[in-house]
C-alpha cells in the first residue's frame, strides 16, 4: 500500500491531508480541481502564491503545495493586491468563501475588480457561513433558513457574476461542483488570463445550510444542484438568476483589458527614461 | 512618495482603505520588498487587524503614524500623541512591536530608516509614530551619502527548499524569511503554527511557545532595541521624561531651568516601544520628581511611573491643537 500514490499527491502539502472539511462539502472538489487545473497547464507552480481569507475553504491554502498565505477575515484580495504590485512576476490565486470575500471583504473585492489586478478568485459559494455554525451571509437566497434566520432570509442576496461583472472583471464564471469539468477548464482560463478573473463554484453544505434546508443529505445535496442548474453561457450576467429553484451557470464575460500592474510598472519605467533623458535624479524640488 | 518611489525603483500605491493597506504592505513584503505605509489616528485604528497578522506571520514592516486628536474623528490635522498606548495593544492577543518617536525632521529620516533595520532584523511590524507638528514641520536636515546610511536585510533561508521550516528560530529567536516565488513552497497563517507552518489551534503548548517566542524576540533585546537622548542629567533633581514635538519643549524647558539655577534634566525616548524600564529606572533612583508631558490625557506616564517605583511622579497632560510651552513645564518643576 504504502507504494501507491496519488498522481496529483505532490500537490498537497505532505502533512496537512487530511483536510478539516466535512462529509459532502464541495470544497474537496474544488482542492482537487485546482490541483488538475495546474497540472493541466504545466503552470509554473513557483510562480503561483495561493491566498485565502478565513472560513471553512480559507484552510486551502495550507493545503496546496505552494507558496501560500492564509490572511485575516476577507482580507485575502487586499493581500494579494500587495503581491502583485510589489512581484508583477507572480501570478496570485484567490481561494475563499462568499462571506469572506463578499461580506467583510467586499469592498477589496470591488477594487481589485476595478482595477483589473492579475488576480484568479476562485470563490467557494455556501450561501452561508459554514465555518462559524451556519449563519446568514451576503449570498443566503431569500426565505432560507439559517442560525440568524430562523424564520426565512428576508434580505436579497448578491449576485455574485453580476457583481464581477459590474465590477470590472475580465473573465467571469459560475459552475457548481457537479460540473466538476468545467470547473477546472474555467479554473484554467482564470489562472492563465492576466487580469482579475473571477469562477464561482455552488457548492453543497450539507451541516450547516443543509441541515437546515432540506438537503442535509449530500447525494441529495448533489441531486439537487443537477436538478436546479441550468448552462447559459454568455447571457448578461444581470439575468444569470441564483437561488434555491433556479441556478444559472456558464461562462458570462470574457475580454481583454489593460492589466494593472503592467500599467504600474510600465508607468514606473517611464518615468525613470524620463529622468534618464533629463539628465536628472529627481522631480522633486528640493 | 507618490512621485519619489517611481523614480527609484519603487512602487507606490494607494489602496481602497487602510486595512487593504495594511494587507497589501505585508503581501508586498512577504514578496521580498520593504513595504510601509503611513496613516493618521483613524487609519491606524483600521490597521490595527492586520498589524496582528504581521506580528503573528512575522512580517517586517513600517508603519508611520502621524497622530492626531481623538478620540474617532477626533481634530483632522491637530496634533496629539494619542495613539501611543495603542501602538502597543492595538491588536488582540500578546505580542510585541517596536514604535519608535521622532522629535525632528533629521530624525523622521533617520528613524525610518532605523525602522526598516529593526524590522527586518526581528521580523515584526515597528512604528514610527510621530505627530502633526513633526509632521508638518519643515527644517533644515541632512540625508547622508547612500554608502553611509546602514542598512539591514532579513535573514535568508540557509537550507534548501525541501529543508526549509518557516518559523523555526535558533538562540536570536527570529527565523530566517524565505520570500514568495523562490521555490520554497511555504505556508503562512496568522492561526497558532508550529515551526513547520502548520495550524496547531488545539495545542496550548504550540501556542505558548509560539507567543512566548514573538514576544521574546522583541523582550530580549529591550537593552540593543532602545534608544534615549540624556541632557543633564548627571547631577539632575528633576528629570523631565519626553518624547516627540513635546521633547522640544522639555529641552527649551530644561535649558530655561538651568539658567535659573533649576537642577532639571531631560530623558528624551526615541524608542518608546518597548519601554526603556530599565532606562528609567535608574534614572529614577538618581532624581526627587519626574515630569511627564505628553500631548495626551497621560498615556505613557503610567509606564513612566511602573518603571519608577516610589518617585514622584507627575503627569503633564495637554489636549487640543498645542504644544506645552516651555513655562508650562517648568512651573511642575518648581512647585
Amino acid at each position: 500500500m504504502s507504494n501507491l500514490h496519488h498522481p496529483l499527491e505532490d500537490y498537497t502539502r505532505s502533512g496537512m491531508i487530511p483536510h478539516i472539511w466535512c462529509n459532502g462539502c464541495g470544497n474537496g472538489i474544488i482542492l482537487g480541481e485546482f490541483a488538475r487545473a495546474l497540472d493541466e497547464l504545466k503552470y509554473d507552480r513557483d510562480k503561483v502564491v495561493v491566498v485565502s481569507g478565513i472560513g471553512c475553504i480559507g484552510r486551502i491554502s495550507g493545503y496546496t503545495n505552494t507558496d501560500s498565505f492564509h490572511t485575516t477575515h476577507g482580507r485575502a484580495l487586499a493581500f494579494a493586491v500587495g503581491v502583485k504590485a510589489a512581484r508583477p512576476d507572480l501570478k496570485p490565486i484567490v481561494i475563499s468563501g462568499d462571506g469572506d470575500l463578499f461580506a467583510i471583504g467586499g469592498n477589496h473585492f470591488i477594487h481589485a475588480a476595478r482595477r483589473n489586478v492579475d488576480v484568479a478568485v476562485i470563490c467557494s459559494n455556501n450561501f452561508n457561513y459554514g465555518m462559524t455554525g451556519g449563519q446568514a451571509g451576503p449570498t443566503t437566497p431569500v426565505g432560507a433558513f439559517t442560525t440568524t434566520s430562523r424564520y426565512g432570509n428576508i434580505e436579497h442576496p448578491f449576485n455574485l457574476v453580476h457583481l464581477a461583472a459590474a465590477s470590472g472583471a475580465v473573465y467571469v464564471a459560475r459552475w457548481t461542483t457537479i460540473h466538476v469539468k468545467r470547473i477546472r477548464e474555467s479554473m484554467k482560463k482564470a489562472i492563465s488570463r492576466k487580469g482579475f478573473s473571477f469562477v464561482e463554484i455552488v457548492t453543497p453544505c450539507p451541516e450547516e445550510y443543509g441541515r437546515r434546508n432540506k438537503i442535509a443529505d449530500p447525494i441529495l445535496g448533489m441531486k439537487w444542484l443537477r436538478e436546479v442548474s441550468e448552462v447559459r453561457s454568455n447571457i448578461d450576467p444581470i439575468e444569470a438568476v441564483i437561488g434555491p429553484d433556479k441556478i444559472i451557470v456558464g461562462e458570462f464575460v470574457d475580454v481583454e483589458k489593460p492589466e494593472f500592474s503592467d500599467l504600474l510598472w510600465e508607468k514606473n519605467r517611464s518615468v525613470q527614461a524620463e529622468l534618464e533623458k533629463v539628465g536628472r535624479r529627481t522631480n522633486v524640488a528640493i | 512618495m507618490s512621485r519619489r518611489l517611481p523614480e527609484v525603483g519603487g512602487v507606490y500605491l494607494q489602496m481602497e482603505d487602510e486595512i487593504a493597506s495594511m494587507a497589501a504592505v505585508i503581501g508586498a513584503s512577504y514578496g521580498g520588498i520593504k513595504s510601509m505605509t503611513a496613516t493618521s489616528g483613524p487609519g491606524f485604528s483600521l490597521m490595527q487587524e492586520n498589524i496582528g497578522l504581521a506580528a503573528m506571520t512575522e512580517t517586517p514592516c513600517v508603519v508611520v503614524d502621524v497622530m492626531r486628536a481623538g478620540p474617532s474623528t477626533g481634530q483632522p490635522t491637530k496634533t496629539g500623541q494619542q495613539d501611543v498606548m495603542q501602538a502597543k495593544w492595538g491588536s488582540h492577543g500578546d505580542y510585541e512591536i517596536i514604535a519608535l518617536a521622532p522629535s525632528s525632521v533629521q530624525e523622521m529620516f533617520d528613524l525610518t530608516v532605523e525602522a526598516f533595520n529593526l524590522s527586518e532584523k526581528y521580523r515584526c511590524p515597528v512604528f514610527v509614530m510621530t505627530d502633526e507638528i513633526i509632521g508638518h514641520l519643515m527644517e533644515r536636515f541632512q540625508i547622508p551619502e547612500p554608502e553611509k546610511i546602514r542598512l539591514v536585510e532579513r535573514k535568508r533561508p540557509t537550507t534548501p527548499p525541501s529543508k526549509y521550516s518557516p518559523f523555526q528560530a535558533g538562540e536570536d529567536l527570529v527565523p530566517e524569511m524565505a520570500t514568495f516565488g523562490e521555490g520554497y513552497r511555504f505556508y503562512a497563517t496568522g492561526l497558532t503554527h508550529d515551526e513547520t507552518g502548520h495550524p496547531r489551534t488545539d495545542s496550548a503548548e504550540h501556542h505558548a511557545k509560539l507567543v512566548q517566542r514573538i514576544c521574546d524576540k522583541i523582550r530580549n533585546n529591550v537593552g540593543e532595541i532602545t534608544k534615549v537622548e540624556r541632557v543633564f542629567l548627571d547631577d539632575a533633581d528633576v528629570c523631565i521624561v519626553a518624547y516627540g514635538s513635546v521633547a522640544r519643549s522639555a529641552l527649551a524647558a530644561t535649558v530655561e531651568g538651568r539658567e535659573r539655577g533649576i537642577k532639571i534634566g531631560l530623558l528624551r525616548l526615541a524608542t518608546i516601544w518597548p519601554f526603556p524600564d530599565e532606562i528609567v529606572e535608574q534614572v529614577a533612583a538618581q532624581v526627587d520628581k519626574i515630569l511627564v508631558p505628553e500631548m495626551n490625557y497621560g498615556q505613557l506616564v503610567r509606564e513612566v511611573e511602573r518603571s519608577a517605583g516610589r518617585r514622584k511622579v507627575t503627569s503633564i497632560p495637554r489636549l487640543g491643537d498645542a504644544l506645552h510651552t516651555p513655562e508650562e513645564i517648568l512651573a511642575q518643576a518648581v512647585s
